[in-house]
């Protein structure tokens, strides 16, 4: 019999702010984390605004920033992130001899996380010095020489993918297993699906997982402007992120980082800490269908949403909340719809449904853990978190999106999806904990 | 543990010793090296002008009729990984749509693909044009950028560059519906994307995999951060064959290349069922972090690598004693192979004297996310043909340094188990074990 696990901690650095009570409340009164783009001159580009993380102080989760001075944006907030989720988890941070009971060789680490931004003026400039207009080519003796004196060897190691896993061990001395995955979108819900086998498998009693990302820079945003994927409501920014509406126009730019601790059952009871709530199936898939373009029949959303019921013994029946990929983009919205019908069939309707990314906008790899955190959140208080900015329904999307406000209801199980730009597919499902698992 | 059995029954490798498998073997056994002088690009301000690049090809050859049009899409990490992928996929004797669509034998959701893959480096050529029209008075102005730079990148652009567009690519090629990850952990990257792969299967989410990790490095933005990084070396600048001397008293950094890596992973019993040749068998898998201040570097006492080979021999259930080879990450950064090297004589003890060490990245260059895949390949090889190539440019060990090293080929090994370990800059450490099959 597979362990069971559990979550026993949650931490969050979002546009909403940078701990899981604040954020909470902003998702349920319906606020938004977009504004004005600030970390760089954005005015000129077709979208002027984003969702940003603001006012964060990473000396308020560790007393040696020192060891993370050069960390980018992700790193840095996936230190704050991990910080409080090992606090309500129990895990000591503190003191070189943990009393927490954690064996450090079976503590692991499993991060959806994302490049870090080029070090931008240092590398534009670089480029313009070492370009020959006249040859229209670069010259590479030139731009050995700028870069050579320019870059900091630091803060380029630091784009590497790898590093917020990296820092996290620095934080915590975690010595199990550790990867890093990049799946785009669906990054960190992969991420907390594997961590979840890791302990399974018994690889792992606990496990660090959830995801970190800050695409907000200047070649992120000419990236996703370019493939036309953001919405340029730039009179509007609040307003801007509109999943499931008629006029949705593509999805709004966020960043941050989230972190669960995932937990084997004995060990948390050992531990005596107290249970969040359970995971209890994953399932992942590849569309194999185009670069560009999600699976017009949502051949692979269908699958992950399927094999995750299978993997946790339910049936659709059973569900009581979707956390939908819910981006803003036409194709996702009406995909998503479909796969959603598809699997839930008669009960599709009655499922609420919502997005909260037309809050939080779209943490890219950091999104699924962020959007985790909240179906923990909605079992715990049994309500559910809107779909905002729904003020246009599109009457060929006839789900319950949860428009505009937050809704009571009963919420034992609840299901995290996650669709990546190529295809992966992840789904997660958890539920109430329960000492006995009856059903 | 469920009892599931993972078999590689298949691999593919596009790497600076040629663009097959058989080819990157040959010239191991001929202890013939891939590292030359960089011709991507002028690298004449470069510290380090050396790297492993991989033989021309027209990628064009390599990907069905109706999938030509998606090559301009492919960035050069994304073109090495198609070409190994398909000889992977057609030396294991399953038919995918890629290898032929009338004819294909895989059940595609029952397929999965987990790639190890890089930092993609966006061209620097292609960027320049947008950066050039974003000059004022001399600087890089980015409001001109948002107004008229930023409209001269090609609208994909994004798609290039995002590491899963490997297995993305991969995947439609072949038809491959299963789980799909791609893993991002740098030089660990393709020694954890097989073992997840592997996990997989055990855990009944696929029936076959395509593992493995690719990693393009011989671009001007990769080279000038191992450059600055002062992970290159600067010596024997002429004499390319002599550069990175994993282990040796000289070792004075490492050579960075281009390589794809990949394996078929298989349910031991699909394997039997289809009567598939079957080259080696998974059998024990660690993994664990380093954890080092100076991130660039392995901490001293390469704690983090030792507890990823320990926890391998115990997934294993062998002892040190019964490993017959050891391929160790091994790159020619003198702290870092010392920091390896004692952490590969703690964990195999009593044994480690006796045990055979073949570093292979004095002819491989160091190639990033492809290296463990290139080295799981490479201990396939020698276990099936019982042969250990000479270590090259290990003249002299390095002191502190007690591995035994394997100065001379040796043509009659007994190879049973076989360790493969790596590490990152950062911090994750893997150790893969393979078996024999018997």
């Amino acid at each position: 019999m597979a362990e069971r696990v559990v979550i026993t901690g949650m931490g969050i650095v979002c546009p909403l702010g940078d701990d899981v009570e604040t954020v909470w409340a902003g998702l349920l009164a319906g606020k938004s984390g977009v504004a004005r783009t600030t970390i760089f001159d954005a005015s000129t580009f077709p979208t002027t605004f984003s969702a940003e993380v603001k006012n964060y102080d990473l000396a308020k989760y560790t007393k040696n920033p020192h060891l993370h001075k050069y960390s980018n944006r992700g790193s840095s907030f996936v230190i704050g992130a991990t910080a409080q989720a090992c606090r309500q988890a129990g895990i000591d941070l503190e003191t070189d001899q943990p009393a927490d009971r954690i064996d450090r060789s079976r503590l692991g680490i499993y991060l959806g996380a994302g490049e870090g931004s080029v070090d931008n003026d240092v590398f534009f400039d670089c480029i313009a010095k070492a370009w020959d207009d006249t040859a229209g080519q670069m010259d590479w003796g030139r731009w050995a020489e700028v870069a050579f004196d320019k870059m900091n060897p630091m803060l380029e190691l630091e784009q590497e993918p790898n590093m917020p896993a990296a820092h996290i061990a620095m934080l915590t001395a975690a010595r199990g297993p550790a990867r890093s995955c990049l799946t785009a979108c669906a990054a960190s819900t992969q991420a907390i699906g594997e961590a979840m086998m890791m302990i399974r498998r018994a690889d792992a009693d606990v496990m660090i997982a959830g995801g970190a990302h800050s695409m907000i820079h200047p070649l992120g945003l000419t990236g996703f402007n370019r493939l036309t994927a953001l919405s340029t409501r730039n009179d509007s920014p609040e307003t801007a992120s509109r999943p499931f509406s008629a006029g949705r126009d593509g999805f709004v730019l966020g960043e941050g980082a989230a972190i669960l601790i995932l937990e084997s059952l004995a060990s948390a009871k050992k531990r005596g800490v107290e249970i969040l709530a359970e995971v209890i199936g994953y399932g992942s898939s590849s569309d194999a269908f185009r670069v560009t373009d999600m699976h017009e029949e949502a051949r692979g959303a269908i699958q992950a949403v399927t094999s995750a019921l299978a993997d946790a013994g339910i049936s659709y029946r059973d569900v009581d909340y979707i956390n939908t990929h819910g981006t803003g983009t036409s194709e996702n919205d009406s995909i998503e719809t479909r796969a959603i019908k598809a699997v839930f069939k008669e009960k599709a309707k009655d499922i609420p449904a919502s997005s909260v990314k037309s809050m939080l906008g779209h943490l890219i790899g950091a999104a699924g853990a962020a959007e985790l955190i909240t179906c923990a959140l909605a079992i715990r208080d049994n309500i559910v978190p809107p779909t905002m900015n729904l003020t246009d329904p599109d009457p060929q999307l006839d789900l319950d999106y949860v428009p505009n406000q937050p809704r009571k209801c009963q919420v034992d199980i609840a299901m995290n999806e996650s669709f990546g730009f190529g295809g992966q597919n992840n789904v997660v499902i958890i539920k109430r904990y329960k000492e006995v698992n009856s059903e | 543990m469920s009892s599931a059995r993972v078999v590689i029954t298949g691999f593919g490798a596009t790497s600076p010793l040629g663009l097959t498998v058989g080819d990157m073997w040959a010239a191991l056994c001929a202890g013939r090296c891939g590292i030359g002088q960089i011709t991507a690009f002028d690298p004449a301000g470069f510290s380090c002008k050396l790297a492993g690049q991989v033989p021309d090809f027209k990628i064009q050859s390599f990907v069905p009729k109706t999938y030509r049009k998606a090559v301009k899409l492919m960035s050069r990490d994304i073109k090495l990984a198609v070409v190994a992928a398909n000889e992977a996929l057609t030396n294991s004797g399953l038919i995918t749509k890629g290898i032929d669509p009338e004819k294909v034998n895989i059940d595609p959701k029952r397929m999965a693909i987990n790639l190890g893959a890089g930092l993609i480096s966006c061209d620097l050529v292609e960027l320049a044009p947008a950066v050039a029209a974003s000059i004022t008075e001399g600087r890089f102005d980015i409001r001109k950028w948002g107004k008229d730079g930023l409209d001269l990148v090609t609208p994909l652009w994004l798609l290039k560059y995002l590491p899963n567009m490997l297995a993305c690519h991969i995947g439609i090629i072949h038809d491959i519906q299963g789980p799909s990850n791609t893993i991002t952990c740098a030089e660990a990257a393709g020694h954890l994307a097989i073992s997840e792969a592997a996990q997989i299967i055990v855990r009944g989410g696929s029936d076959i995999a395509l593992a493995g990790g690719t990693e393009a490095k011989v671009n001007p933005i990769v080279m000038i951060r191992q450059c600055l990084l002062q992970r290159t070396t600067s010596e024997n600048q002429n004499d390319p064959a002599a550069a990175c001397r994993p282990f040796d008293a000289d070792a004075a950094g490492s050579v960075f290349g281009e390589a794809a890596g990949m394996v078929v992973l298989e349910n031991l019993e699909n394997a039997r069922l289809r009567n598939a040749k079957i080259y080696a068998e998974i059998a024990g898998l660690g993994q664990s972090s380093n954890i080092n201040p100076a991130y660039e570097h392995l901490e001293p006492d390469g704690k983090g690598i030792r507890i990823a080979i320990e926890k391998a021999i115990e997934d294993a259930r062998i002892q040190p004693k019964d490993l017959d080879l050891v391929i160790p990450h091994g790159t020619g950064i003198a702290a870092d192979d010392l920091a390896e090297a004692k952490a590969i004589e703690a964990a195999l003890g009593k044994a480690a004297a006796d045990t055979p060490v073949w570093p292979t990245k004095s002819m491989l260059s160091n190639t990033g996310a492809a290296a463990g895949a290139l080295d799981v390949i490479a201990a396939v090889y020698a276990m099936r043909e019982g042969k250990i190539p000479a270590a090259k440019n290990c003249d002299k060990k390095a002191a502190g340094c007690s591995l035994n090293i394997v100065k001379q080929q040796q043509q009659q090994a007994d190879i049973r188990y076989a360790l493969c370990c790596s590490y990152t800059y950062g911090g994750q450490t893997a150790a893969v074990i393979l078996k024999r099959p018997n």
